[in-house]
């Protein structure tokens, strides 16, 4: 019996789902991580899927009644991402801007970090408990002390932003950096290259994969702590709108600011899936 | 192209010693060891696993240093790589994230050359070994012969007057190894280069060269010179001749076989 209710609702929300970019992104990315080559049925079953998990909600969501206060349906929440979409869109630029500028810090110094450490085994040593330590706690933590010294502004934001992607981005680089495959220094340098030329040409090559890797995780972790961040204080931000949102009981518009940040998620990881497949391809 | 020298010794090792220090203690790998290696000829040296052959290679292409003796080139001591001498590693050694053309040009990278001078050179060499066409597939996409062919070119891009091998057909089948080594040969006829080539194969050694210098069991030390004197260009048939297999049972003889185990114990392949 459900099931015939089913069928009966794919044909009228299959048409929905040529305009809305909710599927369309889902299809997206569930064949990154199920490789390139995508048959016709795929590409259909991974959208029926979508529409099924949509619709059902939906569907179900209307039919037991629950109160837009509990769960808003899908439609409620694309409809109040689009209308609400110039009020939040401000937020949406703050968080980017604490993102964009604590990860570019952030990943810089921890590149730099990883690639002079591991040219001394001996220091990597003595840093590596710390670097651990820096990863592993979480960097949200010490956004209220942040905030106490550096205000309700973006600085305190950026800075959390920084030392959560910067471990992240160095652990990652360094484990890279490590991979010395001997055969290929010493082929460079049967032809003279000088210590630079071997790192420009062999080593940073070599480590780019992991390199990647480590600047993906690191962007993922800087989205989680500037929102997170945002959460703790300050007026502004997408995570200054999720606790606004809540506590407001808007909750279409509080899950249109969840769906950001999902979409905001899922953008970092194919951005890096497309520069890994350019440059590190070679590894696979 | 050489004119004749009046010292035909174009590399000289002069009782190159070496030991390593590994955690496990000092390793002896290579006692007093000399030999000449005479313009335009195809030396091999042949040994069991483990015997110093790669240390011995290493040395003369100025990745080592010795712990006594020298290399000459020219009679000049070679102390740090040196232009006239292009190394081929085990293995082909392409960098996998270099196409081909790429990876043929990584020596005028390093030595700041503009590949574009070179480049009519190059397309000859890629021709000359049927790899042209395949200048942008990845290391990945290439066999294993075609990968040790284009280290082959790579290695000649340079125009060197030495060509050091460090066992670089061992990883590859018997047929295209039979293949690779025909090629060798019509490329060094070609040439003339001065090659030395190490191996651990009797039969791939007596096929190539012009002299074979034996080593024993570690430390390494030569244990006998053989010269071959099969007519040039050589081809697979003198392999299935009586004096093919007696020179080849003669060398097998020779070579200490007690140190034969499996476990390599050379420095290219820590990596």
């Amino acid at each position: 019996m459900v099931d015939s209710q089913l069928r009966d609702r794919i044909p009228s929300f299959g048409k929905k789902e040529g305009g809305g970019n909710q599927s369309v992104s889902l299809s997206n990315m569930s064949a990154f991580t199920s490789g390139n080559s995508r048959t016709i049925g795929e590409i259909f079953a991974i959208v029926l899927v979508a529409v099924i998990i949509i619709g059902g909600t939906e569907f179900a969501l209307r039919t037991f009644e629950v109160p837009q206060y509990v769960l808003p349906t899908p439609s409620e929440i694309i409809v109040a991402l689009f209308t609400d979409f110039h009020f939040i869109a401000p937020h949406l630029g703050h968080t980017l801007v604490e993102l964009l500028s604590g990860y570019a810090i952030g990943a810089s110094i921890g590149l730099i970090l990883a690639a002079v450490i591991t040219q001394f085994p001996f220091a990597e040593k003595i840093i590596a408990p710390y670097i651990l330590m820096l990863v592993t706690t979480p960097m949200l933590a010490l956004v209220p002390l942040l905030i106490l010294r550096f205000g309700f502004g973006y600085e305190p934001r950026i800075i959390a932003v920084a030392l959560a992607s910067g471990p992240m981005v160095m652990i990652n680089a360094a484990t890279g950096f490590r991979r010395v495959d001997l055969a290929k220094i010493a082929l460079a340098r049967s032809y003279g290259a000088s210590t630079m030329q071997i790192f420009i040409k062999i080593r940073v090559p070599m480590a780019l994969p992991m390199i990647i890797v480590g600047l993906m995780i690191g962007a993922i972790f800087g989205l989680l702590t500037a929102v997170g961040a945002e959460m703790v204080g300050g007026g502004f931000g997408l995570g200054n709108r999720l606790t606004t949102f809540s506590s407001t009981i808007q909750m279409p518009q509080f899950f249109a600011v969840i769906l950001i940040l999902a979409l905001l998620g899922i953008s970092i990881y194919v951005i890096f899936f497309l520069i890994g497949k350019k440059w590190a391809s070679w590894e696979s | 192209m050489n004119a004749p020298r009046p010292t035909p010794a174009k590399l000289r090792i002069d009782g190159a010693t070496k030991y390593y220090e590994t955690k496990s203690g000092l390793v002896h790998a290579l006692e007093d060891f000399s030999a000449e290696v005479r313009d335009g000829e195809f030396a091999c040296v042949l040994g069991p696993s483990g015997c110093g052959k790669t240390t011995l290679l290493w040395s003369m292409a100025g990745l080592h240093s010795l712990t006594a003796g020298q290399v000459l080139l020219d009679n000049q001591p070679v102390t740090k790589p040196h232009p006239e001498i292009s190394m081929v590693f085990q293995e082909a050694n392409l960098l996998p994230w270099r196409n081909l053309q790429k990876n043929i040009e990584f020596p005028f990278e390093i030595k700041r050359q503009n590949p574009a001078d070179h480049r009519d050179r190059v397309r000859q060499l890629l021709q000359r070994v049927g790899l042209d066409g395949f200048q942008n597939k990845f290391p990945r996409e290439l066999s294993g012969g075609m990968q040790q062919r284009a280290a082959i070119v790579r290695a000649l891009s340079l125009d060197p007057s030495v060509l050091l091998m460090d066992e670089p057909f061992g990883a590859l089948d018997a047929f295209t190894r039979d293949e690779m080594n025909l090629l060798l040969e019509e490329i060094w006829l070609e040439t003339r280069k001065t090659i030395l080539f190490i191996t651990h194969n009797i039969a791939e050694a007596v096929f190539l060269s012009d002299r074979i210098f034996v080593m024993s069991a570690r430390p390494g030390r030569l244990h006998r010179v053989y010269d071959v004197d099969f007519e040039r260009p050589r081809d697979l048939s003198i392999t299935t001749t009586p004096r093919f297999f007696e020179m080849v049972n003669e060398i097998k003889a020779q070579i200490d076989h007690k140190v034969t185990a499996p476990t390599k114990m050379r420095a290219a392949d820590a990596a």
